[in-house]
């Protein structure tokens, strides 16, 4: 027995528990609708690249329907006492965990990452969104923005595809709390939980057109933003993109936050607890396959330590179970597109023509769908593309520093200032570099932790204004 | 291999009580958000069918079967030997145990029932030293192993002395275990190999994971073959996060000595679900070289049966109920 090793059998979540329509239409004023010109597309499940459905893609009629479904609505809902709005927030809070399973299973084919991190961890905090804000709905006049803050209008939501119903979540709930209503258009690759969404809004019984739901592609999203009926503008996505929306907006009344990206630092000291520090690194950049804006990307490790951590690091990566995100042992699954694939291999492809030294973990990779095996980069500069462009996928790189300063210093050399990690076991050292870090949020011994009640966003090129907490009720009030 | 050759890379850090201090308070610190968290992701994995039984008969075959108790009778030891050696009367093959463990006034009667009863594979194993508070004089503490070990025990399971190490008196715990594994030897001549040493430090008392983690350095530096969560007396016994502690504990002495330590969860693990745990936190943080009764073990009583009853569900599809498994 003993010359035998431990294989996991495989442990399947079951697809059955998830019904997918054949086709989608849009979701506006209440009703599903097909698109005005209709025109459809088709999304597929990354791991297999299989068919799952096939969904509207709005265009200018559509957005101004919805547009319209919308303004119409707010009045009403916006007149409505802020419990009667938590009542309904609440419930939508409740299906979302009764219907958990369901939707975590659906994610997961549609977006390509594991059953154990939709079911841990992106629905555990799509419903404890709702609920936190749900309970904000009665009490706007206690958030320090005066002693009766007015809702904004008409808010148009642009969402991207790496944590599709999560970063709805963080999006709608806020905009119903202070009395908006809403146009969200999700990813063009992972439309289908916001479709969902829309039946759980049905199914809560909330109030016809408060929530409309376009999608398309990322012409149905420059239509959506440029409309001159919307009142907030709220972007999670590229740089690029956020660039261009904001040109579009300037000039304009409308109010905007954006999310970008980011290229976060993970700075590792030599008296760190060494073996949370290389679960923190995992964390930080192969948790979604590396697919989240906050990642920890770049690795700061004091010089002194750098061969131990790496050497515990590549130990760690070889147990990454990388495959079928349906399997409830995979940790790490598919990359969600091909043409995001191609852009991480692009860009790690450049790292090694840049000289940085390439490691991957051991691991088989499907035959089809959009694979990217967990990989690092040692001996890189702050020169070196892989250091400065954000990869956005399994794609860690490694530098090294001799001082706090110099930490501080190369952490806080990028155009972006989203995250950064602090890993030592001197509380003094954290909350001295916590203060120098030009970062949105940091976090100290530990990494990509989200609670509601905390706010997230950006400096510099990472965007603007703050989601979560106290602080994103103010990107839907009018203060 | 004798405590000094194990140790010699790091011979220099036990030359003295503050060589020793500076060594284990040198030890990178353990963040218990982070371990726990990591414990809490690893409870998550789905072990199924081929695995699961593959997971059943291994857990199976490393518990030491346990009772320690004031109530112990001969005929309860007997009893319990006949248990561990035919686990399961309805499924011959079903593995034996790893070891039958007692206290040391029981361990020539679990020796003997075990060689007369097809348990001549099953180890005894006894605690000693003034097991389970270890509040006594070292003389006291040896006298119990060598009774142990002339017994016929072929494994000790030492307590520490958590007074002494929450004083910060390392060195005195530390020659307390190297003097206890001395214990262990047989009498010249008569040609058996040493007991093995477990070594307990009973993580309930010692409180902090970063004690944990200088307990289980200061153990593998004394000579300790084994190193053990608890004597399942206490509040708090072995827990996923101590335990996943102690493994890479055990690994990191690998890396720098070359030389292997078991590991034993002792206390509180029930069910076969627990155990499936424990299997693939060693699983995952050291690897299939422990994956052996040799170098992983349960201490427990009450697992062995719910283990059976998985089973036995395996193997016919349908779950008996208590039973139908025999309760010693």
């Amino acid at each position: 027995m003993t010359d035998q090793i431990f294989e996991y059998a495989p442990a399947p979540e079951s697809r059955a528990i998830v019904d997918i329509a054949p086709s989608y239409g849009l979701f506006i004023d209440g009703e599903f609708r097909e698109a005005a010109e209709g025109k459809v597309f088709k999304t597929v499940s990354p791991a297999t690249e299989e068919v799952l459905s096939e969904v509207a893609q709005a265009g200018t009629d559509d957005v101004e329907a919805a547009v319209r479904a919308a303004r119409a609505a707010f009045t009403g809902w916006s007149a409505l006492p802020g419990t009667e709005r938590a009542k309904y927030i609440f419930r939508i809070a409740r299906i979302l965990q009764e219907r958990a399973r369901e939707l975590a299973v659906l994610e997961t084919l549609d977006n390509g990452k594991p059953i154990r991190e939709t079911r841990d961890a992106d629905l555990p905090l799509v419903a404890a969104h709702f609920f936190y804000y749900a309970g904000w709905a009665d009490k706007l006049g206690h958030a320090g923005m005066g002693p009766n803050p007015k809702p904004l209008g008409v808010a148009g939501q642009v969402i991207p595809w790496n944590f599709p119903l999560l970063m709805l979540a963080w999006k709608i709930a806020p905009a119903l709390a202070t009395g908006n209503t809403v146009v969200l258009k999700p990813a063009e690759t992972t439309p289908l939980s916001a479709l969902f969404f829309a039946d759980v809004c049905r199914q809560a019984g909330l109030p016809k057109g408060v929530v409309n739901i376009l999608t398309g592609d990322g012409a149905t999203g420059a239509e959506l933003v440029a409309h001159p009926g919307i009142d907030k503008v709220a972007f999670t996505g590229s740089t690029a993109v956020g660039k261009a929306i904001a040109r579009t907006v300037a000039g304009t009344r409308k109010k905007l936050t954006l999310e970008l990206g980011g290229k976060g630092a993970n700075i590792v000291f030599d008296d760190a607890p060494i073996d949370q520090a290389v679960e923190g690194i995992v964390n930080g950049i192969y948790f979604n396959q590396g697919q989240v804006c906050c990642a920890g990307s770049r690795l700061l490790v004091q010089e002194s330590v750098e061969e131990e951590l790496l050497d515990s690091l590549k130990r760690r990566l070889a147990t990454l179970r990388v495959g079928d995100p349906m399997d409830k042992n995979t940790d790490v699954g598919a990359i969600n597109s091909a043409e995001q694939l191609a852009r991480i291999t692009a860009l790690a492809d450049s790292g090694e023509a840049e000289g940085a030294e390439r490691w991957s973990a051991p691991c088989e990779l499907p035959d089809s769908g959009y694979w990217f095996a967990p990989t690092l980069f040692t001996g890189v500069s702050q020169a070196h593309r892989i250091a400065r462009e954000e990869i956005f996928g399994p794609v860690l790189s490694v530098l090294t520093f001799r001082t706090p300063d110099e930490a501080v210093a190369k952490a806080n050399n990028t155009p972006y200032g989203l995250s950064a990690g602090i890993w030592t076991e001197k509380g003094s050292r954290i909350l001295a570099m916590a203060n120098k870090l030009r970062a949105g949020v940091v976090w100290a011994n530990t990494f990509n932790k989200f609670d509601p009640t905390s706010p997230f966003g950006g400096y510099q090129e990472s965007g603007f204004g703050r989601e979560g907490g106290r602080h994103g009720l103010e990107a839907y009030l009018d203060v | 291999m004798s405590a000094g050759s194990s140790a010699s890379a790091l011979a220099d850090v036990t030359s003295s009580d503050s060589a020793l201090r500076r060594y284990l308070h040198g030890l990178p610190g353990v963040d218990t958000v982070g371990l726990e968290a990591r414990a809490a992701t690893l409870g998550t994995r789905s072990i199924k069918t081929t695995a699961k039984a593959y997971a059943i008969d291994l857990a199976i075959s490393m518990i030491d079967l346990t009772t320690l108790e004031g109530s112990d009778t001969p005929g309860k030891v007997r009893s319990l030997c006949a248990k561990g050696s035919n686990p399961d009367p309805s499924d011959r093959t079903t593995p034996q145990v790893a070891a039958i463990c007692v206290y040391s006034d029981m361990a020539a009667t679990a020796k003997q029932a075990l060689s007369a009863g097809g348990g001549a594979g099953i180890k005894v194993a006894s605690v000693a030293t003034a097991f389970p508070s270890g509040r006594a004089a070292l003389s006291v503490k040896l006298a119990d192993t060598r009774e142990a070990v002339a017994a016929g025990a072929d494994e000790i399971d030492m307590v520490i002395d958590r007074g002494a190490f929450l004083s910060g008196r390392y060195g005195k715990v530390f020659e307390e275990i190297q003097a206890v594994k001395e214990a262990c030897k047989r009498p010249s001549g008569s040609g058996g190999e040493p007991a093995h040493l477990k070594v307990i430090f009973e993580n309930g008392e010692l409180s902090t994971y970063d004690n944990i983690r200088r307990a289980s350095w200061l153990a593998m530096l004394a000579g300790a073959d084994f190193i053990k969560t608890s004597t399942g007396k206490v509040a708090v016994n072995a827990t996923l996060p101590n335990t996943l502690l102690m493994l890479e504990a055990v690994r990191d002495f690998r890396a720098a000595t070359g030389t292997q330590i078991g590991v034993k969860p002792a206390g509180g693990i029930r069910n076969a679900k627990d155990a499936l745990r424990y299997l693939v936190v060693v699983n995952e943080t050291v690897g299939s070289d422990w994956l052996s009764p040799d170098w992983f073990r349960f201490g427990a009583s009450s697992l062995l049966n719910d283990l059976l009853m998985q089973r036995q569900k395996l193997s016919t599809g349908r779950y008996s109920g208590p039973d139908y498994v025999t309760v010693d």
